[in-house]
């Protein structure tokens, strides 16, 4: 379980990015975060593992305090945090499979990750990964030799690699087009379900937040504005977040698509699209 | 141990150059040349010996610069260096714009084009402190050889450089001006050099810049400017005097880079 | 304002006079300092020489054909030697600066102290030319190609680190934090994120700074740092064109072979 209390950020130059957030994320959660950009949503999620040291405020990860940790101890709690990037987040020169494997860099010694000697068990799990996201055959391809939407699939079988409890997403769909984007959501929703483990998602697609998740938070200039499901997020709520603006149809496609199970999508890449069933 | 060769039937990272027979032969020729190479160096440990001695001396002088006892000659070398830069400059930039035309194939027939290429790259093929030695056989000792030789090298540097960008001009630009009737001559002013020019002043000043820290060492086979001064005082063993001619070089280096990046910065 | 009202017609200019005064003072003031520069030159140049440098000129083309081409036998070892300078000066700059350049760029430094005093190494290595340290260099271990593997060395120390800490400097910032988001200790995040990264800018930057190193390792011979810079100016001493143009022909097409392997591997790497 993540709690979060209290949060403030506060960048040395610059606006306060967040003032006061309290959160709370269930084991098995799936939670959605949404808000302009600038809002505070990349930042919150990265003041979790602490990319971006907190300014006040506690974080908690199934009891550990992550923010009094030292430099060791948080190398250590950044095992359980696996983390999804918006641009991939790919070593560009490192094949696929490097990368998958260098999520298990936490756990393999400086020397043995050096001589990319992992343990047998990291890289079967690796390779069943590849072959859950439909890249087995890409093992050796350099990183930089793929599309959009193949790189995220190896970021997410990177995060994967770690076996995290937790996993943090950020905008992981806004470099894609609007098919890859559904695509790769589903992917990561469905291993995310299958593991049970917890996920906080920032995003900026109303429409796919409503589609995937459970619970959706909007944060609106570093303050969480409204809490709700998918159904309770009306024209309202969409103003309290977004501002002024005609959400009609915004509210209403999002109602549609919460019924819509993306048939009629043919795959460019052989994505497995049974349990697409988005929860609520 | 199991462990390790489980994984490796797994998974391997793939050996950077595919085939082993290339592999092991890149291999075996690099350590037969560093061998060969290593076999060739004769260094002279007594003689290094005896020159470190002069080595602690050439240290301390460095750290008492003299720059008062030889004033005069510094302050020459320096005007001397700017002199041959300034000239050497101007004289290339004027020359090399005729020939980068004449190398340029969106505007030159081919037989002016093969000459002007071959030209510059002659010239461009030739080390400065080349140029220099023989320029200073030709016209003698002195500034006058440093600004020709700098001079000559500027043509090269720019006049290709330019040539590029002719090169990569607009086409159609050029296509306008010649539908509404313009002769050669008023494509070339009309179309081609407004869109070259803010380029090659830029490369000008940093030639400039270029032409500073090459006057440093051309003095150092007799083409004037502060290296032949500091040429001078290494050759009486005048540490401290060296020592502070090198600190006037780097200083004004430094000053030129400095000057030239921020105008150029300015340009763009 | 090109267009300029007068007597009531617009009319169009291309600089308004105030523009035009400016422009022209500045190529004024152009014109004067190279006119006292060119006098200053003149000042000190004996102009009979100058005169006769045409007919000098012919001389030596005239004298330089037929080239001696047995001296090739002389100049062979010593472009052999010329190639190891180069290589070996390189090496030995590379293993120097790459931890200058880790020390030097912003996000890998450990203390802005030692980025001080690695960005002083820089400057002042590559302020000065290497035929510079060569003559600074010969007067401590003496002549020959140790000394010129020294002075091409010391210079490249700042040419090659300069350009590696802007590359690291530029890196991208996203999977390096993306591996110590997974735990990764401090050497594993260089490994894997920094490393690479820079791997291909760094071979890239050295094999250029090889080809930059061949040409300067074919003069620096003239001041005593071994190789055939010394043959060059030997013969042009004794006025021995003939052999001074193979030295030329040797020299040019060393450099014209180690630009191909450069753009070669260069084009390879990236």
């Amino acid at each position: 379980m993540l709690e979060i209390s209290g949060l403030v950020k506060r960048y040395p130059s610059g606006p306060q990015a967040l003032r006061g957030v309290d959160l709370t994320v269930k084991t098995g959660e799936l939670v959605a975060l949404i808000g302009t950009s600038g809002a505070g949503k990349s930042t919150l999620v990265r003041c979790i593992n602490r990319l971006v040291e907190p300014t006040e405020g506690k974080i908690r990860l199934d009891g550990t305090e992550l923010t009094a940790l030292d430099h060791r101890e948080l190398r250590h709690a950044r095992r359980n945090m696996g983390m999804i990037f918006q641009e991939y987040a790919l070593v560009d020169r490192l094949s696929v499979m490097e990368n998958v494997l260098s999520g298990r860099l936490g756990y393999v010694g400086v020397w043995k990750s050096a001589m990319r000697r992992f343990p047998p068990e990291d890289v079967r799990r690796a390779l069943e990964l590849l072959e859950r996201v439909g890249l087995r055959e890409y093992v050796d391809t350099r990183a930089d030799q793929l599309s959009g939407g193949q790189r995220q699939r190896v970021g997410i079988a990177r995060a994967l690699e770690q076996q995290p409890a937790l996993l943090l997403v950020d905008e992981p769909t806004s470099s894609l087009d609007p098919k890859t984007a559904r695509q790769i959501m589903r992917l990561i929703v469905e291993l995310v379900k299958e593991r049970g483990l917890s996920m906080l998602i920032n995003i900026h697609d109303v429409n796919l937040a409503t589609m995937f998740t459970e619970r959706i938070v909007g944060l609106q200039d570093g303050k969480i504005v409204f809490e709700g499901t998918p159904e309770e997020l009306n024209e309202e709520a969409l103003t309290k977040i977004y501002g002024e603006e005609d959400w009609h149809a915004e509210s209403r496609s999002a109602q549609a698509e919460t019924a819509d199970n993306g048939n009629g999508e043919k795959s460019d890449e052989h994505v497995p699209l049974n349990t697409a069933e988005p929860g609520r | 141990m199991s462990d390790h060769v489980n994984a490796e039937q797994l998974w391997s990272k793939p050996p950077v150059i595919e085939n082993r027979w290339l592999r092991w032969g890149i291999t075996l020729v690099v350590l037969v040349y560093a061998f060969f190479a290593i076999r060739s160096f004769e260094i002279d440990i007594p003689r290094i010996i005896i020159g470190l001695d002069r080595g602690y001396d050439m240290l301390l002088a460095f750290l008492r610069p003299d720059f008062v006892a030889r004033q005069t000659h510094i302050v020459r070398g320096v005007l001397e260096s700017v002199a041959m830069t300034a000239t050497a400059t101007l004289l290339g930039g004027i020359l090399s714009i005729p020939l980068s035309f004449g190398a340029a194939r969106n505007l030159s027939p081919l037989p002016v084009y093969l000459v002007c290429r071959s030209i510059l790259m002659i010239v461009r093929s030739l080390h400065v402190v080349v140029l220099a030695i023989l320029f200073v056989v030709m016209v003698g000792f002195g500034p006058f050889a440093g600004a020709v030789t700098l001079g000559f090298n500027s043509i090269g540097f720019l006049g290709k450089l330019l040539a590029e960008d002719i090169e990569n001009t607009n086409e159609e630009s050029m296509e306008a001006v010649r539908a509404t009737g313009g002769s050669w001559l008023q494509v070339v002013i009309y179309a081609v050099w407004p869109q070259v020019v803010t380029r090659f002043i830029g490369l000008s000043i940093y030639r400039l810049d270029i032409n500073f820290r090459q006057s440093t060492v051309i003095g150092l086979v007799g083409a004037g400017g502060i290296g032949a001064v500091l040429d001078t005082a290494m050759g009486r063993y005048d540490y401290n005097t060296a020592a502070a001619i090198l600190i006037v070089i780097i200083a004004i280096v430094l000053a030129g880079e400095y000057v030239s990046s921020s105008i150029r910065r300015r340009l763009t | 304002m090109p267009v300029v009202q007068k007597d009531g017609v617009s009319n169009w200019i291309r600089r308004d006079p105030k523009d035009s005064m400016r422009n022209y003072l500045k190529w004024l003031g152009g014109a004067i300092v190279v006119l006292i520069a060119a006098r200053y030159i003149g000042a000190q140049t004996i102009w009979g020489f100058v005169l006769d440098a045409p007919a000098q000129a012919a001389d030596f083309v005239s004298r330089s054909v037929p080239p001696d081409i047995t001296y090739f036998r002389r100049v062979l070892p010593a472009l052999w030697d010329t190639v190891n300078i180069a290589v070996f000066g390189t090496a030995g700059a590379v293993v120097v600066a790459i931890p200058t350049a880790l020390l030097a760029a912003r996000n890998t430094t450990p203390h802005s102290s030692l980025r001080a005093l690695a960005l002083t190494i820089i400057v002042v290595s590559r302020s000065v030319n290497s035929l510079i340290w060569a003559l600074l260099i010969v007067q401590v271990v003496g002549p020959g190609l140790f000394a010129g593997v020294l002075a091409i060395g010391i210079r490249s120390v700042g040419m090659i680190s300069k350009l590696m800490y802007e590359s690291i400097e530029e890196i991208n910032r996203e999977p390096i934090e993306a591996i110590s988001a997974t735990g990764a200790g401090r050497t594993q995040v260089f490994l894997y994120g920094y490393v690479p990264q820079l791997l291909p800018v760094f071979v890239g930057v050295t094999v250029y700074r090889w080809e930059v190193n061949i040409r300067e390792s074919t003069i620096i011979g003239i001041v005593g740092g071994g190789g055939v810079g010394f043959l060059l100016n030997s013969a042009i001493n004794r006025l021995a064109w003939d052999q001074a143009l193979v030295v030329l022909i040797a020299i040019l097409a060393t450099v014209v072979l180690a630009e191909s392997i450069s753009a070669k591997v260069r084009a390879a790497v990236t």
